[in-house]
């Protein structure tokens, strides 16, 4: 498979290696030449004598993901830190150039939910720690009664 | 009407205050906190602080109700997103957005907002107007009724000069309106007898550019420049 992920921070740049050791092909499109770095950390090699595929540019501009390959990507990942940016690219992934997967990271929750029900598969990182959170405090919750009503044990 | 517009910037501002004289319900969203202040000052009430890319943001502002929304905010992302939020979530009816980077356009198009406005664009026709050098001049979009209106200088080269209107072989879907010469404007007839100079406006369906730019271009079509002027 062929992948293609904008946005070369924390999340997008440890999916891309991650996915580059699984033996996928890869290319990273970022603003950023320094978020280059970021590709091979605990890497004993370059990120290109991987395999992998690196550009500089913004998602926004069709000469940059034509450049990094969207018109043959078989999943497009938008993971740029911007939630506008990644909504608007990867539209443009599924409209124009019809990518078969593409995944969309929205930290916004009412906006992931709501451009999901359009057909737009999103992952919300917010949405995953408040329930974590939630489930997280009434774990804590029920332990601390049962302890307070049963003394310690 | 009730209409709501995003971005307090010198455009929305002064949107909003014309809109206000003309007896509109407007509500202004600003996302930055000391420009929202400034503008308070005059809007007061008719200004909302928050960022309208938020669904919460633009239901504060009554978005259920509005009749129009205007995005004019200095990011083409923002723009592009607040008007799809507003017509396919919310069903607004009217919505016009500011394209700040022409190069963004076709993205404006694909999410399907329209219609965008971008300034860069409108100062380009007016000089390419002003400047009619380049000859095959894009005058106006209608983008609803499927039209477009242009506008061509006939230079010494063109193929056309001295020619009947009648005998030219106009493509189907285009149409001669309008004449300039010297300075004074008329609507031709299939006798008027084209010059050099003749500034000559046409509507056409969209498309049918390439076919009128062969017609009118430079006689032989040696193929040197795109241009007709």
């Amino acid at each position: 498979m062929f992948i293609l992920i904008v946005g070369c921070g924390r999340v997008g740049s440890s999916l891309a290696r991650a996915m580059l050791q699984e033996g996928h092909e890869v290319s990273c499109l970022d603003e950023d030449p320094e978020s280059h770095a970021r590709l091979e950390v605990g890497l004993d090699r370059g990120w290109e004598d991987l395999g992998g595929r690196f550009t500089v540019g913004a998602g926004l501009e069709t000469d940059a993901l034509v450049a990094a390959g969207i018109e043959e990507a078989d999943a497009f990942i938008a993971s740029t830190d911007g939630d506008n940016t990644n909504i608007v690219i990867s539209q443009i992934a599924q409209r124009r150039y019809e990518v078969p997967t593409v995944i969309a990271r929205i930290l916004d929750p009412l906006r992931a939910e709501w451009y999901q029900r359009q057909g737009l598969h999103t992952i919300c990182p917010t949405r995953v720690a408040i329930d974590m959170l939630e489930t997280a405090v009434k774990e804590g919750q029920g332990r601390n009664g049962s302890s307070n009503g049963g003394g310690r044990d | 009407m009730y209409i709501i517009v995003v971005g307090a910037g010198k455009v929305g501002w002064n949107l909003a205050r014309e809109l206000l004289e003309k007896n509109h319900e407007v509500t202004v969203i600003e996302s930055d906190r000391r420009r929202y202040l400034t503008v308070e000052q005059e809007l007061e009430h008719n200004v909302s602080y928050g960022d309208a890319s938020e669904l919460w943001v633009l239901e504060r502002a009554g978005i259920q109700r509005a009749d129009m929304v205007i995005a004019v905010t200095g990011d083409d992302e923002d723009n592009m997103l607040i008007c799809q939020v507003a017509k396919e979530k919310y069903m607004v009816e009217r919505i016009i957005a500011r394209v700040n980077n022409p190069r963004n356009r076709a993205h404006f198009d694909l999410l399907g907002i329209k219609p965008s406005v971008s300034a860069t664009d409108l100062i380009l026709r007016l000089l390419e107007h002003e400047v009619p050098e380049y000859g095959l001049v894009h005058l106006l979009d209608l983008q609803e009724e499927q039209l477009e209106i242009i506008e061509m200088l006939l230079g010494k080269d063109c193929g056309v000069t001295g020619r009947r209107v009648g005998d030219l072989a106009m493509p189907d879907g285009s149409l001669l309106i309008s004449i300039l010469r010297e300075g004074k404007g008329f609507v031709p007839g299939p006798d008027t007898v084209l010059e050099v100079g003749d500034e000559v406006l046409a509507v056409l369906d969209p498309g049918k550019e390439e076919e009128l730019k062969e017609i009118f271009g430079p006689a032989g079509g040696n193929g040197t420049g795109d241009g007709v002027g």
